[in-house]
Formats: C-alpha cells, structure tokens, sequence
C-alpha cells in the first residue's frame, strides 16, 4: 500500500500541473484542478502520518531499484508531520490567491508553477537519497524563482536575481558536497550513507558535518548567511511570500534536522557552533526587523528571527530539543503563513503595508484585526496561544541541557518580537483610519478583503489554535519523532532490510 | 589525468567565484557557469579511475566505469541548462528595464540606513523625501556617494 501512497504528494500535483498547463485558458477549471489536489495531497499525508506512527519507518523505491541503487521514497514520523502540516498551508495560500486581484488572474502561468513548487516542498520532505534531495530543491526553488519574479516588476526583477544567485550557488554547494561524499562513501542514499560515513577518519567526517550545515543553512537562512530573504521576500506577490514564508526557509530546517542527525555521528555534531549560530540569528533577526518600516519587511526579518529557536532546538541534539524544534517549525510554518496573509489583507484592504501610510484598520476592519491579532500574539509566544507552548518546550529543553546563554537569548528575543508585533498592531491596526487606496469591490470595502481571503486566512488561523489546543498529542508526537531520530536503526532497515 | 581535472575543477570554481564578486547579472551567470562545471566535474571525479563503458555483457575482464557520477552529472547539468536560461531571460529583462544589468541595491535598508531613529511618521515622512531626493541625485551622479551629502 506504501508504494502508491509514498509518491502521491509528489506525483499528484505534478500531474495536476500539467493539466493546469492544459487548461491554461480557463482560470476556473485551472483552479478546480489546483484545489482538488492539494486537498487530495492533505488527505495523502494524513494517511501517511497515520501509517508511520503506527507501524514505524516505511519505504517505497522508484523504478523498480530496490536501495540503495534506486531513488527511495521514506516516510517516517517527522516526515509524516512535515507533509500534514505542509498540505493545508499549500491548500490555503492557493484558495487566498484565488481570491486576490493581480497575480493569479493575469498570468496563466500561476497554478501550474505552484503545483510543481508543491511537490517539490513535498519530495524534499519525502526523498531518501541526497541527490533526489537536491533534484527536490530544484523543482522547488525553479517553481520559486519564477513566482517571485511572475510580475518582471523592477523591484521583483531586482530582488529576484538576488534570490536566484544565491539559490544557485547553495545548490552548486550541495552538488559539490554531494560529489565529495560519493568520491569518499561510494553512495548518496542517506540510510546507506548514515552506516558508511562512520568508517570515513574523524576530520572528514567533521568536515562533511560543517558542508550539510553550511548548504542547508543557506537554504533556511540562519545568521550570517539570511541576507537575502528579507530583501527577495516582501517583493513577491503576497500569496506567494506566505508560502515562501511558510514552508521554503523551514523545508531547509526539516533537511538540517534530517542530516545533521542520520548523517552526523553523534561525537562529530558542532554543538556549540550551532548554539553561537542560533543565539546569533535571533537577535540579528529580530534586531532587523525592529528598523523595519513596512509589515511585510517586518515579518521576512521575523522568518530569520525564529529560524534561531528552531537550531537551537536541533543544537541540543536532545530528545526534547529536537521535539521542541520540529512542534516549533510546525508551529512557525502555520503562523508565518498566516501573518503573512494577513499582510497582503492589509495591503489590499489600504493599498499598502508600509506602517507610515496605513492606520487604523482594527476600527474599520474588526474581522481583519483579529485574524492578524491571534497568530501575532501566537508569535510572541503570548500564552495560551500556540507559539507559547512551542517556546516553552524550546526553552524547557534547553534549560534541561544547560545551555543558559542560549536559553536567555530567546527569552529576551520574544520580548523583542512582542515588540515589533506591537509596532505592527499600533501603526496598521490602531490611530486614525488611514487608507493609500481602496478596493474596488464591495466586499472588500465592508470586510477589508474577498471572500476566499478571509476564509482562507481564517481557515489558518484555526488550525494555529487547533495547535495549542492539541498541544499535548503534538509534543508527544514530535518525541515519539525525535527519539526515532536519535535512533536511526529504524530508518536505516526500512530502506535497507 | 585524474590531478589535471582535480586542477582544473580548482580553477574553475576559482574563476567561478572571482566573476560572481562582480557587480554585471552578465559576469555573475558567466560565474554560475563555471562554477556549476567545476562542481559537475568533480560529481565526475567522485566516480574513481576511468574504465569501459558499464553494458552488460561487455565488460568481460576489464573493470567498468562507475556510471553513477555521470547519470548525477547529467541531471545537474540539464537543471543548470534550464536555471541558466531562466538567469539570462531575467537579465535581459533587467536590461529592458533600466538599461542596464548592474544588480541595485536595497533601496529600503538604504533609506532604512540612513535613518536614526524610526519611531514617528514625521521622521519616515521626512526619510521619504530624503530618498527621492537621494534618487534624483543618484541618477544625475551614478554613485553612493549622495547618501552622506543628503544626510
């Protein structure tokens, strides 16, 4: 049963995307293709989650090579949790997009390029082998390059080209290592790498640790190497910065997770270069986002800012440091993308999101001041809200393995988000009704945004309490997950039996 | 032969990051280039001593080449192709645009930069002006050098 399971949040949007190609010249036909299968990849993911939880590791091989010859497809618990949580945020930011004047009207090309950057997000989360991994990040980041530059705006053609060099060369980074670690194992399988990198002399080894560290870093954009996503970030459509938000930066984040523990021999790991690394990213990010002006700028520093608790989550390399990174990517990968939603609600509800030029939008919108209100406090790690009980778990692990300095970095880090969160509420939401424009249509005008907007946002917003209502079954979860992690035997023999 | 491609993979991502530095899109693609063929060539590399071609049925006694490195290679080199054309269909569009393929600076933290204190809406009122002020100055001078003058 797995090995039709396995591929599907893969093939099904791939497939799908190529109908979406076809049907080109009809918008409603293009959307119902879209929408049918992401929810269909929701309802794939579930099942694999369920499965894994309950019956452990499972493997699926393409091309009727078993491993490690073959590409192989597995899926356990973190895997499973990665694709359940990915699904519905791609599924909402496509229902957002359908329901935004711009992008999404005007060019035919948006829903199957969002299809191919669905499964791309999906074959990262699902390959076992490095370089399908990297065939993954392709997919994903092509599909990206061409969405954060869809308009040939000058600013996105500007930011675009930053983005795009600095993808390259990440990924020519990985090939190269890649390459390395053939020329020195014989093999890009992970599970088999994960039993032969131990053979390799302690130097290389180390040396290796660092290279998956720096390719991937790049990737989810941890201090110093962030630079470029709050520059290419804000100036992409908005629905496309929310997925951006939400799911690219933490996809790097799952493959730290996943090499740094299956690949990295547990002397070998830099622990205190990956604590000085996240204490680092989340001052520096939230000390950017600070100086910022506008929400969107705001929230793309926030993304760096946050990437910081969920290394130094992965940097204890402890049961619970690794459970309460990934209940804090999971966390992060719903609220991103809901406050940046939110952002481009704002901008289309007052034409701008620059703090100076909008104002008072809680008095004129009350439905959009909540749905930008719940996932902010969440961030801040306000109790009883989601982003609370992940914080709390992050620092719980830390003070559990001592590592005071990092642990007090993130306690005054939050302060700081609370604070630009408060910037945020005070200039857009609060004060004198400000508008630079407004919508054309009637709805937007009484509610500040379309119907699919709002639902959708909403639809997010939900899911985040659901997160801290469920919060005990998630923990347990991601424990369960992260002991598989610390103990790859499991793993290795269901790709290797 | 194997130290002469291991050089020649050096030079390449040598060459390939010394034209990345550079401030022209034209450079940096030519850089990604390189770059790119120095890490094919040493996916090729990774693959051990040369050998006949791997059919079965073949090879008889004489060892085969590892054909593994050359399907990876393969793959990367088509995806560079297309992320390649991609590159030089934004540059073009860059051209079209400005005239020109320098890659610009951040405007934002520019004016961000240049600003002390970013509390009131005067002061960002005030910062707005400046970069247009700055924006004009720039394009009759070219440089960065207008930033401190406005300041």
């Amino acid at each position: 049963m797995m090995r039709v399971l396995l591929p599907l949040p893969v093939v099904l949007p791939l497939f799908a995307a190529g109908c979406s190609m076809a049907a080109a010249r009809r918008r409603w036909l293009q959307r119902l293709i879209g929408i049918a299968a992401l929810s269909a990849c929701v309802a794939a993911a579930v099942a694999i989650l369920l499965h894994a939880d309950r019956e452990g590791p499972a493997a699926a091989f393409m091309g009727g090579w078993d491993a490690p010859v073959g590409i192989s497809l597995v899926a356990d618990r973190l895997t499973g949790l990665m694709l359940v949580v990915a699904a519905p945020v791609l599924l909402a930011v496509l229902v957002f997009a359908t329901g935004q004047p711009g992008t999404e009207k005007e060019q035919p090309a948006f829903h199957p390029v969002y299809l191919v950057l669905a499964a791309g997000i999906n074959l990262s989360f699902l390959t076992g082998d490095l370089f399908n991994l990297f065939v993954a990040f392709e997919m994903m980041l092509t599909a990206s390059y061409v969405l954060i530059t869809i308009g040939g705006r000058r600013d996105q053609v500007r930011t675009g080209m930053t983005y795009v060099v600095i993808n390259l060369i990440a990924s020519t980074l990985l090939v190269a290592t890649i390459g390395l670690l053939y020329a020195a194992t014989g093999t890009v399988n992970m599970a088999d790498l994960a039993g032969r990198i131990g053979h390799l002399p302690g130097g290389v080894r180390v040396a290796f640790a660092l290279l998956l560290f720096v390719v991937f870093g790049i990737k989810a954009a941890v201090f110093p190497l962030f630079f470029w996503l709050p520059d290419s970030y804000p100036s992409a459509p908005t629905a496309v910065t929310a997925v951006f938000a939400g799911l690219l930066t933490k996809v790097g984040v799952y493959c730290l997770i996943r090499t740094q523990t299956l690949m990295v021999a547990p002397g070998d790991r830099p622990i205190g270069f990956m604590l000085a690394i996240a204490a680092l990213t989340m001052v520096v990010g939230v000390l950017g986002a600070i100086a910022q002006n506008d929400i969107k700028r705001i929230l793309s520093f926030h993304i760096v800012s946050q990437i910081g608790y969920m290394v130094l989550g992965i940097a204890l390399f402890s049961v619970a440091g690794l459970a309460a990174a990934m209940l804090y990517l999971v966390n992060q990968i719903v609220l991103k993308s809901t406050l940046l939603l939110t952002a481009g609600i704002v901008d289309h509800a007052a034409g701008s999101s620059r703090l100076a030029e909008v104002g008072g939008l809680a008095r004129r919108h009350p439905i959009v001041g909540w749905l930008f209100l719940l996932p902010a406090l969440s961030l801040a790690g306000i109790p009883p809200l989601s982003g609370f009980v992940a914080k709390l778990s992050v620092i719980d692990a830390g003070f559990a393995d001592h590592a005071w300095i990092a642990v007090g970095v993130a306690i005054a880090v939050s302060i700081l988000t609370l604070y630009s969160m408060t910037k945020i509420w005070g200039g857009a939401f609060w004060g004198e009704v400000e508008v630079v424009a407004e919508p054309s249509d009637a709805m937007s005008r009484r509610y500040g945004a379309t119907a699919p907007m709002l639902a959708s946002t909403a639809a997010l917003v939900v899911l985040s309490l659901a997160l801290a209502v469920f919060a005990g079954p998630l923990l347990e979860l991601c424990q369960r997950a992260a002991a598989d992690l610390l103990s790859p035997t499991a793993y290795i023999s269901a790709v290797l039996p | 032969m194997s130290l002469v491609l291991a050089l020649c993979t050096a030079l390449l991502f040598s060459l390939g990051t010394w034209l990345l530095l550079q401030r022209r899109l034209t450079r940096i693609i030519i850089g990604l280039g390189l770059i790119g063929h120095g890490a094919n060539l040493l996916l090729l590399l990774s693959g051990g001593r040369r050998g006949v071609a791997p059919f079965i049925g073949q090879i008889g006694e004489r060892t085969p080449a590892d054909p593994m490195p050359q399907a990876l290679a393969l793959t990367a080199i088509v995806i560079a192709f297309g992320v390649t054309a991609f590159l030089l269909a934004l540059a073009y569009r860059s051209w079209q645009l400005t005239g020109d393929d320098l890659v610009e600076d951040d405007l934002e933290d520019r004016r961000i930069a240049a600003t002390r204190s970013t509390a009131s809406d005067e002061e960002v009122a005030d910062q707005r002006e400046l970069s247009a002020a700055e924006a004009a100055l720039e394009s009759s001078t070219g440089g960065a050098a207008p930033l401190e003058e406005a300041e």
